[in-house]
């Protein structure tokens, strides 16, 4: 479908709680740190993706437009894609198909975010994301939706706070080896058990944090990514599905519109088997109980089967299916838009075998990241490949 | 390169210094603490937005808000796929057609899922926790929800699949939202 398009250089910043750089300022410097990776310059950059979350968080309108001097869209044919939490992972989608279109040769993807400017919580620019006349009067605060889904998910299926918290003590582990991460640490199941109640079942160390941060990558079609690197790194393919913003109206035990968006991603990648063709994958783990959900969108295990095969060591780094090697959301941190993509980063270190000390212990050809967002409903998914 | 500053643990949460032999090799960003930014050690400007919005009330949840204050849960039915939604709504989203009628539920339902929440939505600790719940209305097709709030209810004892009756406000009080039924509360 479309030409082939590579990934052929990627840059990140650190991610941090509140960075003294604008948001601008951040692009800029993840976008010269792609361009270094692979020896590009601004002048091969046909066109310029930016996916950067809701203006409330900036209090800048048209932040687009604002941010685009800083990922080099002056000049350029240049758009911003926005899909709430899936937008990294889409950004990579509309990216491709600049490329694979034909009418670009090359497309910078660059992701932003920004979310210490709001006072006094970023969680307060998400507040109007419920319905205005038959929620909001209720006063709900978004980690609601979060705590109701994920008690859906535990109390379908039996499952205990100690099994998904495995997945947040995985992740902020695998993070302390991530020179980028926010958050990470060596903490224990205990630990998570025993920190904060926020929502139950939602605890302080089951999500991910509020972070400044931005990362860029670069798409190229095949005879110019042959040019500029040994080792492409193949856009397989894309997906993305949205479900109703009647979410009361839903079964929250299972994020449809992920495996709608992964079928649709898996059939162009061919991918007929995900369960063994995948062999690295980096879903969505804002919160400890998604990544487990996502897995089970992604179709990677049968519906309620995540938990075990965390238990069981099958997603660790040297297991059979590594999950998050990067450390996550849950570990790295999480400016929305630029989280998403700081998976597609990771995927194209794995899949080069250049992470380093994240290295996954088993042979990667084919890896799976996704992404997720708005009122539970929006799913997006790139699959890799080399 | 630019000098990073690397954040002083605080807490066991809190990254170590990371260790720069895998990559992203470098990665900038200058990290401040709370502190730098609220005592005025950076340059900051502040902005407050004083938005105000008006919103329409629709077509349906306007119908919807009308039952409320006369003590009554409305749905609507689509002939097509024969559900019977709530909250109501002027079309089927999945027909993609107009809805076929309206009907009066029962003010009695199930809860599909809950959180006990101890946080305010800037994440000041609240002592009773909050108990929001998607609630399944009787008399509506399965899995049609609503969100809303538990109460009179020990927050220990709540449970999934627990039957629940609507608590209205006095009669005289109701202005026509959702907020005139106060909460809900085990049959």
């Amino acid at each position: 479908m479309g030409n082939r398009v590579a990934i052929v250089g990627v840059g990140m910043t650190k991610f941090v709680r509140r960075a003294l750089e604008t948001g601008k300022e951040l692009s800029w410097l993840a976008s010269k740190a792609a361009l270094d990776s692979c020896g590009m310059t601004m002048n091969q950059i046909d066109s310029v993706v930016m996916g950067t979350a809701p203006d409330t968080f900036d209090g800048v309108h048209m932040k687009g437009e604002y941010l685009s001097d800083g990922a080099g869209g002056f000049g350029k044919p240049y758009m911003r894609g926005f899909v709430g939490g899936g937008t990294g992972v889409f950004s990579v989608a509309q990216g491709w198909y600049h490329v694979a279109s034909g009418m670009f040769d090359t497309c910078l993807v660059v992701c932003e975010e920004k979310m210490s400017t709001f006072q006094p919580h970023a969680q307060a620019a998400f507040l109007t994301i419920f319905d205005h006349t038959t929620e909001r009067p209720l006063k709900p605060n978004l980690l609601w939706i979060f705590a109701l889904e994920m008690n859906r998910y535990m109390t379908t299926y039996g499952l205990k706070k100690e099994d998904i918290a495995r997945v947040a003590v995985k992740n902020k582990n695998n993070a302390l080896d991530h020179p980028a991460a926010q958050i990470a640490a060596p903490v224990t199941v205990e630990d998570v058990l025993n920190s904060e109640v926020l929502a139950w079942p939602v605890q302080r160390l089951d999500v991910s944090p509020v972070s400044d941060g931005a990362v860029a990558v670069i798409l190229a079609n095949e005879s110019v990514a042959r040019r500029v690197t040994d080792k492409p790194v193949w856009v397989e393919g894309c997906g993305w599905a949205l479900d109703t913003a009647y979410w009361t109206n839903r079964d929250l035990c299972y994020p449809r519109y992920v495996e709608e968006a992964a079928r649709m991603a898996y059939k162009m990648a061919g991918v007929t088997d995900p369960r063994h063709q995948i062999h690295v994958a980096e879903p969505y783990d804002p919160f400890d109980y998604k990544e487990l959900h996502h897995m089970e969108g992604l179709m990677l295990c049968g519906r309620g089967e995540a938990p075990q095969l965390t238990v069981d060591g099958v997603t660790a780094r040297d297991g059979e299916l590594p999950v998050c090697p990067s450390g996550g959301l849950l570990g790295v941190g999480n400016p929305i838009a630029a989280a998403g993509l700081m998976k597609i980063a990771e995927l194209f270190w794995q899949l080069r075998g250049e992470a380093g000390k994240r290295q996954i212990a088993r042979k990667a050809k084919r890896g799976v990241a996704q992404a997720w967002g708005d009122l539970m409903q929006v799913g997006t998914v790139v699959v890799l490949g080399v | 390169m630019a000098k990073t500053k690397v954040q002083s643990p605080k807490s066991k949460v809190q990254s170590p210094k990371p260790v720069l032999t895998s990559p992203p090799f470098n990665p900038i960003a200058h990290g401040l603490s709370d502190d730098d930014f609220k005592h005025g050690k950076v340059c900051t400007t502040r902005w407050t937005a004083d938005a105000r919005y008006a919103y329409d009330r629709g077509v349906a949840i306007g119908r919807y808000l009308a039952g409320l204050k006369q003590g009554k849960i409305l749905a609507v039915r689509c002939g097509r796929c024969e559900r019977i939604m709530v909250p109501p709504r002027a079309f089927c989203e999945l027909c993609f057609k107009p809805i076929d009628g309206w009907t009066e539920v029962a003010d009695t339902g199930v809860v599909n899922t809950f959180s006990l929440c101890y946080v305010t939505w800037d994440v000041r600790r609240i002592k009773e926790p909050l108990i929001p719940a998607v609630i399944e209305i009787d008399g509506a097709s399965p899995g049609m929800g609503i969100m809303h709030l538990l109460g009179g209810v020990d927050p220990g004892k709540v449970h999934r699949d627990m039957k629940v009756r609507a608590v209205w406000k006095p009669e005289a009080e109701r202005e026509g939202a959702i907020t005139d039924i106060l909460y809900w509360k085990p049959v």
